[in-house]
């Protein structure tokens, strides 16, 4: 964007303020993010540069904390080779973590993405009918305070039974509080929205005509999907998906209020960690993970870009 | 997907045969146009079919949950379950009647059957929500009346707490032998009944949800408006910049709005602290002496930064989106008619950005009205929003129906403003990155 040739010196001027209030404006939503990393080699235990980082002295940087978040919670933290590894495989909190976000978000995204991909199929035809008012109520868990959410479904999945009870039914089920199956359930529906905002928008650019053709030269409805529909939309579901894992990942609220000891996530570890002391181990956890979303956000722009190609639609 | 008999053109493609007859026909000699409902509401049912274990889903885990929660705002039947025999009495007679021997015996009999059930702590927790101090009183005596209480009732149950002969306690007990009550709604807006019943405001220094209210809507249109403030120019600059720059300048938009909310709100932890960067910062440029660095976190402008920080993306992407369809040539029309560059941008760009200004301002509003995480990490006790005080009744004082009203008030608003939201810009509109 130049400055026209017909721009008044005053015009030039404030062309200039203009781009510099943006830098400024573009600093500070990156900076945070940007700060924390040299902040997590710190080697003595503070939350701001010391002398000896900012001369770039070696001295003044280490992996400490690293290292402190792979040993919190482990057994034996002295051990070497395999004794080590297996012991902080089994025993590390952090690691522990990361196992219960990945196993609770792998799941909570297949519920949330095949049924969301297939609501979003029936919302996007013509015919649907209600079409507003039920995209309204599958959008609502994005819209709706977590808190709020989280309230319901405490009570809700510490008794699901008690549904049943309302219309007569007295049967004995146990709870899904404190679960894995609760959480993921829990989970899946806040990353519903997510999903249908996502492959609803590719659906938008999707040429009904091609299923017909398809339908026309035989192929039965699944060979259809399976074959004409699904290569198409595939970029949209992905990256709603990667949304849904995402919000999983990202989740605390819910776990505070439905999960047990057994189900403690990272965000869960690290609100902990906060709340108690913190210290610059969170910064590397923090780190990590800001490494982790700078991969996803590529994943979902490559998917936008292929996505985009294939359906032909080209941006401006 | 879908199927060539389903598609009403399939159907008109068919009638030539039954032209001619008066009424058209399909092939198989049926009336066109009853053949052709039949195929939409085929249509419209496998449409809906798709849908509906979704919805199903949906409906079960999260409506019907939070219909179950909000239930517990007006009904709680923790005394009247428990204490059948007094609820009795109290239903039976006028408000403000003085208890007499048939109250004192129904009350010692439900007191003792309850003890015995050991559902006394529950009663004493359903009446310690109206009169703070009682849930000991019913606990305690229970424990004295276990196995019987002799008569006369009155004179036993004084001997064991005074308090029993308190008319408060009366009057709060006839409140709570109702299980549907409004009392929970009237606390939530710091109302009370008086001992005739009346409502009235509660005691000065009590009062604390309407301003907990306001300051919750007045920090999120703050919020609101900062995010307006600054995201305004962002958009603008990458609306009109060629798409290979704003592609990459957009990567920092979209960098903080995939990272984790918990990453972010440490980070505003680590930058705002006292002996954190940005006091560090200010003390070397010698703004501020090393004396006086500056309480940023933990009060509200803590509350107000991070979250400022953390919503600038939901303002920033529907009004870039709705920038990039402007043409350009507008404004140059504007100038070319002699317009200064004020002029042209206050009378023709910026009205035409109100679509995505309006989606925006009300994502973020909504979003910032029931926030939870971010206040609780660095929001201070002058920070805290109406979320965290039904966490704190949910988790701390365990008053749950309080809760639940507090939650239905705040649900109701967000609820409308996501109405207004969808009249005004569609929820199919709602775009993620």
């Amino acid at each position: 964007m130049a400055v026209p040739t017909y721009a008044s010196p005053l015009e030039r001027l404030w062309h200039y303020t203009r781009l510099t209030i943006c830098a400024l404006i573009f600093v500070f939503l990156i900076a945070p993010i940007i700060v924390i990393i040299p902040l997590s080699f710190n080697a003595e235990p503070y939350f701001t540069f010391t002398d000896r980082m900012l001369s770039f002295d070696p001295e003044g940087y280490s992996t400490r904390w690293y290292s402190s978040l792979l040993t919190f919670g482990m057994q034996n933290p002295d051990a070497t080779g395999w004794a080590f590894w297996s012991d902080a495989w089994a025993n590390a909190n952090w690691i522990k973590a990361a196992k219960n976000s990945i196993i609770i978000g792998v799941f909570s995204t297949i519920v949330a993405t095949v049924l969301g991909t297939l609501a979003a199929l029936g919302l996007s035809r013509p015919e649907m009918p209600f079409r507003r008012a039920i995209m309204a109520i599958l959008i609502s868990p994005m819209i709706v305070p977590l808190i709020i959410t989280a309230t319901g479904m405490f009570f809700f999945y510490s008794n699901p039974c008690e549904l049943l009870t309302l219309i007569g039914l007295d049967p004995q089920c146990g709870r899904l509080a404190g679960t894995y199956l609760g959480v993921i359930l829990a989970h899946a529906t806040l990353g519903i929205p997510f999903v249908i905002i996502t492959v609803t928008a590719t659906l938008v650019g999707f040429d009904q005509s091609l299923n017909r053709a398809a339908a026309s030269l035989g192929a039965n409805p699944r060979t259809t999907f399976f074959k004409v529909t699904m290569p198409l939309i595939l970029p949209g579901v992905v990256s709603g998906a990667l949304f849904a894992f995402v919000t999983s990942f990202d989740e605390v609220v819910a776990v505070l209020f439905i999960a047990g000891p057994e189900q403690q996530t990272i965000p869960r570890q690290m609100w902990n960690g906060i709340r108690e002391q913190i210290s610059p181990a969170i910064l590397a956890v923090a780190t990590l993970l800001v490494i982790f979303s700078i991969a996803l956000l590529t994943t979902v722009e490559l998917l936008r870009r292929r996505s985009e190609r294939i359906r032909g639609v080209t941006p401006r | 997907m879908a199927n060539a008999a389903l598609d009403p053109h399939a159907a008109i493609a068919t009638t030539a045969s039954g032209v001619g007859q008066g009424l058209l026909t399909t092939a198989d000699g049926k009336p066109l146009a009853r053949a052709l409902v039949r195929s939409q509401r085929r249509a419209r049912r496998r449409a809906f079919l798709l849908v509906l274990p979704l919805l199903a889903f949906v409906v079960i885990t999260f409506v019907v949950p939070i219909g179950q929660m909000l239930q517990r705002s007006f009904y709680n039947d923790g005394f009247s379950a428990n204490m059948p025999q007094v609820s009795a009495w109290f239903a039976a007679t006028e408000r403000g009647t003085d208890p007499d021997d048939a109250a004192w015996t129904a009350l010692a009999q439900d007191l003792v059957a309850s003890a015995d059930a050991r559902s006394i702590g529950v009663v004493g927790t359903r009446v310690n929500y109206d009169m703070p101090g009682t849930r000991s009183l019913f606990t305690a005596t229970g424990r004295q009346v276990r196995g019987g209480l002799e008569p006369p009732y009155r004179e036993a149950l004084l001997e064991i707490n005074e308090t029993w002969g308190d008319p408060r306690l009366w009057s709060v007990m006839r409140e709570a032998s109702t299980p549907v009550t409004a009392n929970f709604y009237l606390a939530a807006v710091d109302r009370t009944r008086d001992d005739e019943g009346r409502v009235q405001q509660v005691a000065e220094q009590q009062r604390i949800y309407v301003t907990l209210f306001w300051r919750t809507f007045w920090l999120s249109a703050v919020i609101t408006a900062l995010t307006f403030v600054l995201g305004f120019p962002i958009a603008h600059l990458l609306a009109t910049l060629p798409m290979r720059q704003s592609n990459l300048l957009m990567i920092l938009v979209l960098l903080p709005f995939w990272t984790s909310l918990l990453v972010r709100t440490t980070s505003w932890m680590v930058l705002l602290q006292q002996q954190g960067v940005i006091n560090d910062i200010l003390v070397w440029m010698g703004v501020i002496g090393g004396g006086q660095r500056l309480q940023m976190i933990y009060n509200q402008t803590g509350t107000i930064i991070a979250m400022t920080h953390i919503l600038l993306p939901f303002m920033i992407l529907p009004l870039y989106s709705v920038m990039r369809t402007i043409n350009p040539s507008y404004v140059r029309a504007a100038r070319s008619l002699g317009a200064t560059s004020w002029t042209a941008f206050r009378r023709v760009y910026f009205p035409q950005t109100l679509p995505g200004l309006g989606a925006g301002a009300m994502l973020v509003f909504i979003l910032a009205v029931g926030y939870y995480i971010t206040p609780a990490l660095v929001g201070g006790s002058s920070g805290q929003l109406i979320s965290n005080m039904i966490a704190s009744h949910m988790t701390g004082t365990l008053n749950w129906s309080m809760a639940a009203a507090l939650a239905a008030l705040l649900l109701g608003a967000v609820l409308v403003l996501y109405w207004l939201y969808d009249r005004l810009v569609g929820v199919d509109n709602l775009k993620l990155g």
